[in-house]
């Protein structure tokens, strides 16, 4: 359903990533999403980056018009909002890797916060690394990786995550990043027979499972996902291939 | 044993609800989805003859008793739905929803669809949100007729009317479905819609204008079905609201040979096609139908 929610607080998370936590009782799952509306920019799906009982939060970077025009929003503004939508994590065991790549940090977040699991954020950069403090205080073991060297691991997610796995066994890996990051995540847990979640990400208009413009093969990304298991993405040809635009015309990756 | 084959004129089906067109139905992969979790036959999103994103989100939102949706007829064009059928066809009865601007392009986008498998064609002269499309050339029987009789001549499938409830003619637009030489009419398309937001004032879809669905609707669509049964002769399809097997057979009784199936997709899943076929034998078993014919347009008698 449709809720009209009060911004309480804007959070500079990046010199173009801030967090926007407001008043919203609804109950949300870690890795569910909401559906925002602009007036006169558009409608856009965001996950929840925060959950409280009163409050959740989205956690948005600024690349488009639509999240260019939230970056205006401030405290005391008003959201629109739809949801939340999607399965969310599967949280029942809390032995697991938590990776979070660029602003699929944001969608990882919460399940750091109810498991407290060891944790993976990676970036570009140090300047691209979001939401740090919330994960030191939640999780057991927090890990930095930045393409650049600048801060932490040298390297990307994926070849962290490799390392980590040499030291210690988790139950599963549980992921959200671009989906070239998800991609050879995916690959990797095959190679190394280790169970995943990632949640994905494609073009999305009604966000309730009906239109099915956002699908990866039969799955709709919306309603049956986003979150997919690796037996799941296992039969999703199109998964790091291709994507539909608008029209629903596959548009491939390279 | 109760059946729950039926059939819509020529067209036979196993089981008597489709999805309706708009749901699920964009990619070949998904059709067959649908098929596989008992729906009789899909119906395909409408498809034009270029390809068009549709209106700008917000394009769908829930409401009390339904959606409103504006999608504005987004598809790859119908070059590009080639291979979305050739995945779908070897899997079940589709029926190819096309929309156009008058006669030729649904004279061009049914013969395609015909050449790509379609087992019938639905003409989308409803869609209440498409300027210069659907409800828009859908509420002037002579331009219905026009149609119909292009479509006719274009393609031996049989070719399904989709008509819209935003008119007070709806009879006179089935019949020149009829003297057209049509094979079913379908009936009803969403009803013209528009939600506001009071705290934006302003309307919320992109398009202004939407289209309402779901259980409010189905009232509405029950009337029109028994309306048209009262008039034609040609076999009618009734959608609207449809969520459960008691639904389905209203729309049985006022006339429908078989239903189809939208925006229960979204507030019971894919799993309504199979509740409504078992709720639905066991209501013809406990009072005696033996088949979805002897059903059809009861509430007549």
């Amino acid at each position: 359903m449709s809720d009209v929610v009060t911004i309480k607080k804007v959070v500079q998370e990046a010199y173009d990533t801030k967090t926007f936590v407001f008043d919203w009782d609804a109950e949300v799952r870690p890795g569910q999403f909401i559906m925002i509306w602009i007036p006169g920019v558009d409608e856009i799906p965001m996950s929840v980056s925060g959950i409280t009982d009163a409050t959740k939060s989205i956690t948005v970077k600024a690349i488009g018009d639509a999240t260019n025009a939230i970056h205006r929003f401030g405290e005391g503004d008003k959201l629109s909002i739809r949801g939340p939508f999607g399965n969310g994590f599967d949280l029942s065991s809390k032995n697991v890797l938590i990776i979070g790549g660029g602003v699929g940090t944001a969608a990882i977040m919460p399940a750091v916060v109810q498991t407290g699991a060891d944790t993976i954020i990676a970036a570009r950069s140090d300047k691209d690394l979001i939401m740090l403090d919330t994960a030191r205080k939640h999780a057991s073991n927090l890990w930095i990786a930045t393409d650049d060297g600048s801060v932490g691991f040298h390297g990307n997610a994926v070849q962290l995550m490799r390392e980590k796995l040499k030291e210690k066994s988790y139950d599963c890996i549980v992921a959200c990043g671009p989906e070239v990051m998800l991609y050879f995540t995916y690959k990797a847990c095959e190679e190394l027979d280790q169970d995943c979640q990632l949640s994905l990400e494609r073009y999305m208009k009604c966000g309730a499972g009906v239109c099915g413009c956002c699908v990866m093969d039969d799955q709709r990304v919306c309603r049956d996902g986003p979150v997919f298991t690796r037996s799941q993405i296992s039969k999703l040809t199109e998964f790091g291939v291709s994507k539909r635009d608008a029209c629903g015309r596959v548009v491939k990756f390279r | 044993m109760v059946s729950l084959k039926t059939s819509v004129g020529s067209v036979s089906l196993e089981r008597p609800g489709m999805i309706a067109s708009g749901i699920m139905d964009e990619t070949g992969k998904s059709l067959v989805r649908v098929l596989e979790s008992g729906a009789g036959a899909v119906v395909t999103k409408s498809i034009g003859l270029e390809p068009k994103p549709g209106h700008d989100n917000p394009c769908f939102m829930e409401v009390r008793g339904g959606y409103v949706n504006a999608m504005g007829l987004p598809n790859p064009g119908i070059d590009l739905f080639k291979e979305e059928m050739d995945m779908a066809v070897p899997k079940g009865k589709v029926i190819g929803s096309i929309y156009g601007a008058g006669p030729e392009d649904f004279s061009k986008l049914a013969a395609k669809m015909e050449d790509y498998g379609a087992c019938a064609v639905e003409l989308n002269l409803s869609c209440p949100h498409a300027k210069g499309y659907g409800m828009e050339v859908g509420t002037d029987p002579s331009m219905v007729g026009s149609i119909v009789s292009a479509v006719k001549s274009a393609v031996s499938i049989p070719v399904w009317a989709k008509l819209t409830p935003n008119t007070h003619i709806l009879t006179q637009i089935g019949l020149a479905v009829q003297d057209a030489g049509g094979d079913a009419v379908v009936a009803i398309n969403t009803l013209k819609a528009m939600v506001i937001s009071p705290e934006f004032a302003r309307p919320i879809m992109s398009n202004k204008f939407c289209g309402l669905s779901g259980g409010a609707v189905k009232p509405v669509g029950v009337r029109a079905i028994y309306d048209l049964k009262s008039v034609l002769d040609i076999p009618l399809v009734g959608v609207g609201g449809i969520s459960d097997w008691r639904d389905a057979a209203e729309y049985i009784m006022a006339g429908a040979s078989a239903f189809q199936v939208g925006s229960a997709v979204g507030t019971r899943g894919l799993g309504v096609f199979e509740q409504i076929n078992s709720g639905l034998s066991a209501f013809m078993e406990e009072y005696g139908y033996s088949s979805i014919e002897s059903m059809v347009g009861a509430a007549h008698e």
